[in-house]
């Protein structure tokens, strides 16, 4: 994958939600967001709670229509299912088809991918390896713990092998171990050239793995750069930079 | 319309109703008590098998119910309540595959329940003595099978237009009793009542799925008379057009739906 390709590119993207209660005003999500996401780069997507993060992750899934602006993948409009055969997607806290083992949710989602069956069987040994999952292939999902379902989760996201990975949160509620294992196979996957775009609160998380962020603030974009370059433009931190970016006092 | 993706979900609704209780436990309730009454033998009178027979079917038609409407019912909403539709419409599918998906796979495990409880209820008539069409027996089921598309298809569009599983799964039985059982006289009532009430009866009686065609034929196997193939057919391409109203209806309902 070039890094010079834009993977993924939003272009003055808005996403109102109209409410249904009358009285009620039309709450704007996402306000003109323009940003590229070059191939092969581990991209941070931070903001506080309600900055527009998911909703920006399921227009570019599919899931919400954007108002006004446009966004596409791979120089596919989000709105086209085929856009979405080239990514992986973890949801936030998702339980996945409990009464499954973890072989058969991955065969499942393979078949709508159109794996051949020879192939779907290597890929889920080499994901259940990567994602150490490999003792309970067997074993249905509603006996795994928290952290095992997260890195199921992982591995339905791999099962396409997938230039793209989009994850939400996937570190949300795992303990250090856990999250540390997940940290693990982000930089494992952009050793092998995948673009990860993820969002996190965890921003020592982030400032590790990353090589870009941008920040988003009620809905509009308010920095964006690669991680070195704003620590040095800013002079500090990167949860100085976040605390300094949505407006927290102490921290100015 | 990408067929694998809706035979890919299917499978999945399959190997859910496989692994959950409630299939197995209202086989063996429906063996235990047609096995039970038919151990009974009143002064050696023959009509005890069409009796047996009455029940066994009855208790069929109603288990057959139970199993469809409940396990459709709440396929769309665990998805969305369990989240598990995210990664799912993630993937290169469409809303209209999940429906359709859905409703293979209600459908498809429960002819597969039909057909046990068919060759059960074969089996026991024949050890009873009782005379009996497997042709016949063949079509009830298929006629059988057939009703069974329409409330499926039928529940999973209530799926979308109600807020909980139970509400949806109390109205669709009620429309389907009273549909079963009334609907086919709904014409002769109409015959009786004044304008603008007449009207709206025959209306009615014309839009809705007249489930006792498919409900009726269950006597030829009870007393006799052998079920036509092609009466069994016009029923079948029926209920095709009804199950494919109301998935198109599921799908209009689910594009707009959003998902959180």
């Amino acid at each position: 994958m070039s890094t010079n390709e834009a993977v993924i590119s939003l272009d003055h993207l808005k996403v109102e939600f109209k409410s249904k209660e009358l009285g009620q005003e039309t709450k704007i999500a996402v306000n003109d967001l323009s940003l590229k996401v070059n191939g092969g780069q581990v991209f941070g997507f931070l903001g506080p709670n309600g900055a527009g993060k998911t909703t920006t992750m399921n227009v570019l899934l599919g899931f919400v229509n954007p108002t006004g602006g446009s966004a596409s993948i791979f120089n596919v409009d989000v709105r086209q299912p085929i856009a979405r055969q080239r990514i992986g997607y973890l949801p936030e806290l998702t339980y996945y088809y409990k009464f499954l083992t973890a072989e058969e949710l991955l065969r499942f989602y393979a078949k709508i991918f159109r794996i051949p069956k020879s192939e779907t069987e290597k890929r889920i040994d080499t994901i259940l390896k990567l994602v150490e999952l490999e003792h309970a292939r067997k074993r249905q999902i509603k006996t795994y713990s928290k952290g095992m379902q997260q890195r199921a989760g992982l591995a339905q996201a791999l099962i396409n092998d997938p230039d793209l990975l989009i994850l939400d949160e996937p570190t949300s509620g795992l303990d250090p171990l856990g999250r540390m294992k997940v940290r693990d196979i982000i930089r494992r996957l952009k050793d092998e050239g995948k673009t990860v775009f993820f969002s996190s609160h965890e921003l020592g998380e982030v400032e590790t793995v990353c090589d870009r962020i941008a920040i988003l603030h009620q809905g509009e974009l308010k920095v964006e750069g690669s991680v070195d370059e704003l620590m040095k433009q800013y002079q500090t931190n990167l949860e100085a930079i976040f605390l300094k970016v949505v407006g927290y006092k102490e921290a100015a | 319309m990408n067929w694998n993706n809706s035979f890919a979900i299917s499978s999945v609704v399959i190997r859910e109703l496989l692994r959950r209780k409630d299939f197995y436990v209202l086989f063996i309730l429906t063996v235990l008590i047609t096995g039970l009454a038919g151990s009974i033998n009143f002064f050696n009178n023959p009509q005890i098998v069409n009796w047996l027979k009455e029940l066994s079917l009855t208790l069929i038609w109603l288990s057959s119910l139970v199993i469809a409407i409940t396990t459709t019912a709440r396929q769309l909403p665990a998805e969305r309540e369990s989240r598990t539709i995210f990664p799912l419409l993630a993937k290169p599918i469409t809303r209209a595959e999940v429906v359709v998906g859905k409703f293979i796979g209600c459908w498809q495990a429960c002819g597969a329940a039909l057909v046990v409880f068919y060759v059960f209820f074969g089996i026991m008539i024949s050890a009873k003595g009782g005379s009996l069409s497997w042709e016949t027996l063949f079509l009830a089921m298929l006629l059988h099978w057939s009703l069974l598309g329409i409330v499926i298809s039928m529940s999973l569009l209530g799926s979308l237009l109600f807020t909980s599983v139970s509400a949806n799964v109390t109205i669709c039985f009620i429309i389907v009793s009273g549909i079963l059982f009334a609907g086919l006289y709904l014409g002769k009532v109409a015959d009786q009542q004044p304008e603008p009430v007449q009207t709206i009866l025959l209306a009615l009686y014309y839009v809705i799925p007249q489930l006792g065609f498919f409900y009726e034929p269950r006597a030829f196997i009870i007393h006799g008379g052998s079920l036509q193939w092609s009466y069994s057919l016009l029923a079948m391409l029926y209920a095709l057009a009804y199950s494919a109203a109301f998935l198109t209806a599921s799908w209009l309902a689910f594009r707009r739906k959003a998902l959180n």
